[in-house]
């Protein structure tokens, strides 16, 4: 299997079907950075100890039963756009993508499970779910770091924790995150106040396509930023008992305000988008961003009846740059690019 | 680089001043330079402030090959040649032993980027020896205490009590 062979499907955690939290909470993700016992962080290991480094991990992952089909992508021998690829589907960071020297990812056939080599720490793991399902993500890691740990020493410390290449990490290296799509929180004015308060519980909110924090197309990354002092337990059950059942209901109680309030504005913006969606000869990745949010709104609330949710969810994974150029086989200017895009919504919006 | 007053933030905002012919040189985020700048500067307009603010900065990339060198940035990790002046900008250590060897600087920052805590409550690999694994799990219960007597469940509180009591 070849990165590429990904382009033409969506991730199995962005195409969960529709139900009341789904809606809302696209997926969970749970993540653990681990360090191996004698071995300096990657700031100051050379490359002769990071290559070796990297073949102790890579065959660690690969000798255990990781209860799916998986491969290894050896990343310092990919090309810019599969790289940009694997960036684009959250199977790697864009630390990694960029960095230098010997690294990988062993990933899930069904791309539930990835495992980076070598990227800020030596090993970053992390279990994907569609929907919200912390309590089956952090079974599954849990699992996956007991078994590597039979193997491998890792860097501990009995106050500290699992040791970090950055002090921010420490303690339990867990780094919990749900995908959020908040469009109606978005046009009641109200996002600011979900992101103050977000700051105000320690959380770190971050967009979930594009670049930096300015999320485009209503869609956030919600994750703890304390990882140390408390354990795996607490940081999961304060994200799933208190804190996205929160969000949860302002998004809720924002959707029906909208709906009771104003539909025909509700309707117009739906109706807008869909009709620049199925016309349009040259899109954007940030316009199709903005319009298939309102539109996923719309199939949500049940606004717009001949399209499904999986057909959206699609469009959103399928026209990021990476995915078009590796579609057609060669890269693309931004030219193309928006014509191959728009060319792949019509189609997709117009069949149904 | 990190902002010298928050840690937190990256440093956008780089000031140097000259006093007394010692050159010193302060970098902050935009946040606690407002704070700072609020305080320290308000008697200097902003445009002015804006000016001092930019000039310094062209001064800075210009010097860049000569970096101020302080005696604790200066010490490195005898295992893999760290120093806290490198640390400052990227943030990342480079040995599990820089926990040890820059204790006192880095335990600061590690309690404010964690809310105030220093002490691992979670998951222990098997290997660790009994008495350590004993005092993650005090931590753990200690931690589960405070926050029941937080929730004002007094029951809960009496019951993690007996279980530090008994694992001590
Ligand atoms: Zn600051
Ligand atoms: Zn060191």
């Amino acid at each position: 299997m070849r990165p590429a062979d990904l382009c033409n499907y969506p991730s199995s955690w962005f195409s969960g079907g529709s139900n009341a939290v789904s809606d809302i909470v696209i997926s969970s993700r749970i993540r653990l950075a681990r360090n191996v016992a004698g071995y300096e962080f990657l700031p100051c290991l050379s490359a002769e100890r990071q290559q070796e480094l990297h073949d102790r991990l890579k065959e660690a992952l690969l000798s255990i039963d990781l209860g799916e089909k998986v491969w290894c992508v050896d990343i310092d021998h990919t090309s810019d756009v599969e790289r940009n690829l694997l960036t684009e589907r959250h199977l790697i960071s864009r630390r990694h993508a960029k960095g230098k020297g010997p690294r990988s990812v062993v990933l899930a056939e069904d791309e539930s499970f990835t495992a980076m080599i070598n990227e800020e720490d030596h090993l970053r793991m992390q279990v994907y779910a569609a929907g919200l399902d912390l309590d089956a993500c952090w079974q599954r890691l849990g699992r996956i770091d007991d078994l590597i740990e039979e193997k491998i020493d890792y860097a501990f410390d009995r106050q500290l924790g699992y040791l970090t290449a950055c002090p921010t990490n420490l303690g339990t290296g867990l780094r919990v995150s749900v995908m959020l799509h908040l469009p109606a929180l978005k046009m009641t004015g109200h996002i600011e106040k979900f992101i103050t308060a977000a700051h105000d519980c320690d959380m770190a909110v971050r967009g979930l396509f594009g670049e930096g924090t300015d999320a485009v197309g209503d869609f956030f990354q919600l994750s703890n930023q304390i990882t140390l002092g408390l354990s795996e337990q607490q940081i999961i059950e304060t994200f799933s008992a208190v804190i996205v059942p929160k969000i949860i209901a302002y998004e809720t109680e924002a959707r029906k305000a909208l709906l009771s309030k104003k539909p025909y504005a509700l309707d117009d913006k739906i109706q807008r988008a869909l009709g620049v969606l199925r016309s349009a000869h040259l899109i954007s990745s940030q316009e199709a961003l903005f319009l298939l949010s309102n539109v996923r709104l719309g199939v949500n609330l049940g606004r717009v009846k001949d399209i499904n949710i999986a057909t959206v969810n699609e469009l959103f994974m399928l026209t990021q740059p990476a995915h078009l150029q590796l579609r057609a086989g060669k890269i693309l200017d931004a030219d193309q690019r928006d014509t191959l895009r728009a060319k792949i919504i019509r189609t997709k919006l117009n069949r149904n | 680089m990190l902002c010298q007053a928050c840690k937190e933030r990256s440093a956008t905002i780089h000031l140097t001043e000259i006093d007394n012919g010692q050159r010193s040189e302060t970098h902050l985020c935009q946040q606690c330079a407002r704070q700072q700048g609020l305080s320290i500067k308000s008697q200097i307009p902003l445009d002015e402030l804006m000016n001092t603010l930019l000039s310094s900065q062209q001064e800075k990339t210009s010097q860049q090959s000569k970096p101020s060198i302080t005696a604790a940035s200066d010490h490195a990790c005898p295992n893999c040649g760290m120093t806290l002046g490198r640390f400052a900008k990227t943030p990342l250590l480079g040995c599990a032993h820089d926990y040890t060897e820059f204790q006192s600087e880095l335990l600061p920052l590690i309690e404010q980027n964690h809310n105030g805590k220093s002490h691992h409550c979670g998951k222990v690999p098997t290997r660790i020896c009994e008495h350590d694994r004993n005092e993650i799990e005090r931590n753990k219960l200690r931690q589960q205490l405070d926050q029941a007597v937080k929730n004002e469940d007094y029951e809960a509180a009496a019951k993690l009590r007996d279980q530090i009591q008994a694992l001590t």
